[in-house]
């Protein structure tokens, strides 16, 4: 892969003006765009992501989808830099079965956020560069959604947003799941078939706004009777 | 007779320049690490900015926080929750990076579990907060941010520290920490008196992170309040800054 150094910034590229020596310093990290959402109902979760892989103005792959599933009830959506997200699941995997080995049991939706927590955190001063977002069903069997930033810091929520295009959906999101902004509507619970329209309706507003997202959609539902995946076309420019 | 002079490491002029190596000799870790939050480097923002306040009176200790979370410029979430529940008779307020402020006082909240089975008797505030403080001790320098308040009751009656990552620890009667701390600091000096009532005291903490949010752009969200009392901490409300400032708007002007 080619390094990040002859870009600017995350995907940026640099300009290209002659400004006599520069020093071009190997970087450890490289932003590989994507785009990961969550949404948690009443008894189901939904985790969806784009399955597009870029660095700079390349596109690596069109069928890199970045939802990666844990257990039987939890799916995790990881953007950011490929490299560091491979590792990642790798490392939670592990985890997964040393827990299911010592403890006979598989791990619930919230342990496996508090584990990830302390696995992001023992990279305090050298980060895993990865946006995670959790989604699953709780001890309950109701939806759940817990999301990370960089280092570790997490906390449960309803619906989430996360990667290129995280500050685009998160609104809409905000707007349709949490009835922000709107006066006198009604504040209907949401319905397994509107969430997953509504997912697929929200990656379309953000491929045709935003550079890094595209190619495909995949979608998965998770409900107490297993874990449902889909894959929706998005536009390829 | 031929004689062989070692040259020590240190006194060998190759060697001083170089700490045993066995990465390639230009590149050094921790170069990497000034190049996370720069421009030419990688832009990872963590989450950021909060204001709390807590204060003692007569009748125990008001603990008030905001729920903001940015990274950057980006609102990551408008309701967190900043305030740890150690045990019943204790609380950590969480303000600085997110992610540290949740790892130290979880690790803070361990080791006080600790404490209890191992003494059988519940841990001192003074005790916790020192705990926590030498945590932060061990990583000076290191670009931690937390910026915390133990509160508590225990046997010397309500207990109030404040914690920072460069490991100052004061017991105080009144702080408020994070980047609206100054104007929370303002609006509790001037209503605070030692002998205000329950309700006196819930009003002013309320008022206190309500105009704090107003004016400073990284607090916001609700404000999440807890009584500490001597048979241990209740939490008083949740209330949304918006609807607060609007209600303080209608009584002002």
């Amino acid at each position: 892969m080619l390094s990040a150094q002859g870009f600017g910034g995350p995907g940026k590229m640099k300009e290209y003006h002659y400004a006599g020596a520069v020093e071009n310093r190997f970087s450890p990290y490289a932003f590989n765009g994507g785009t990961v959402l969550a949404v948690a109902g009443e008894d189901f979760a939904i985790v969806a992501s784009d399955t597009r892989l870029s660095e700079g103005y390349s596109i690596h792959s069109r069928d890199s989808p970045k939802c990666y599933k844990l257990t039987d009830t939890t799916v995790i959506g990881c953007s950011g830099f490929h490299g560091d997200c491979l590792t990642l699941t790798k490392i939670i995997d592990a985890r997964l079965k040393m827990y299911k080995h010592s403890n006979n049991k598989t791990m619930t939706s919230g342990a496996i956020a508090a584990m990830l927590s302390t696995i992001l955190y023992s990279r305090r001063f050298f980060p895993y560069y990865v946006y995670n977002i959790i989604g699953g069903l709780d001890e309950e069997g109701k939806g759940a959604v817990y999301s990370f930033d960089p280092v570790g810091s997490y906390q449960r929520d309803t619906y989430k947003a996360g990667g290129s295009a995280s500050a685009m959906l998160q609104p809409l999101l905000d707007n349709q799941i949490g009835f922000k902004n709107m006066e006198g509507v009604q504040h209907l619970p949401l319905t397994q078939e509107k969430a997953v329209q509504l997912v697929k309706d929200v990656f379309i507003s953000a491929a045709e706004r935003d550079v890094y997202t595209g190619d495909a959609l995949r979608v998965c539902v998770i409900t107490k009777d297993g874990i449902n995946e889909q894959t929706i076309p998005l536009r390829k420019d | 007779m031929i004689t062989t002079n070692l040259i020590a490491p240190e006194q060998s002029p190759v060697a001083s320049n170089h700490q045993l190596c066995f990465c390639l000799v230009s590149l050094q870790p921790s170069g990497f690490l000034t190049s996370c939050n720069k421009e030419g480097g990688v832009n990872i923002e963590m989450n950021h900015g909060t204001t709390t306040l807590a204060f003692k009176f007569r009748h125990g200790v008001i603990v008030a926080v905001d729920s903001r979370a940015s990274a950057g410029r980006y609102l990551a979430s408008n309701d967190v929750n900043k305030v740890i529940e150690i045990n019943p008779y204790l609380l950590g307020t969480m303000s600085g990076s997110a992610a540290d402020c949740q790892y130290w006082e979880r690790l803070l909240a361990k080791e006080c579990r600790l404490y209890r089975l191992r003494n059988n008797h519940r841990i001192s505030v003074a005790a916790a907060s020192k705990l926590l403080c030498n945590m932060m001790l061990g990583y000076k320098g290191m670009g931690l941010s937390v910026g915390s308040m133990i509160c508590g009751w225990d046997k010397e009656g309500p207990g109030l520290y404040y914690v920072d990552e460069n490991g100052n620890r004061l017991s105080g009667r009144m702080f408020s920490t994070g980047c609206g701390n100054s104007y929370a600091y303002g609006v509790v000096d001037s209503g605070y008196r030692e002998d205000m009532t329950v309700e006196e005291a819930y009003e002013l903490g309320r008022r206190g992170i309500a105009h704090a949010t107003h004016r400073d752009a990284y607090s916001g969200g609700v404000v999440n309040m807890y009584h500490m009392k001597e048979d241990g901490w209740i939490k008083v409300c949740k209330e949304d800054v918006s609807e607060l400032i609007h209600r303080y708007r209608e009584g002002m002007f």
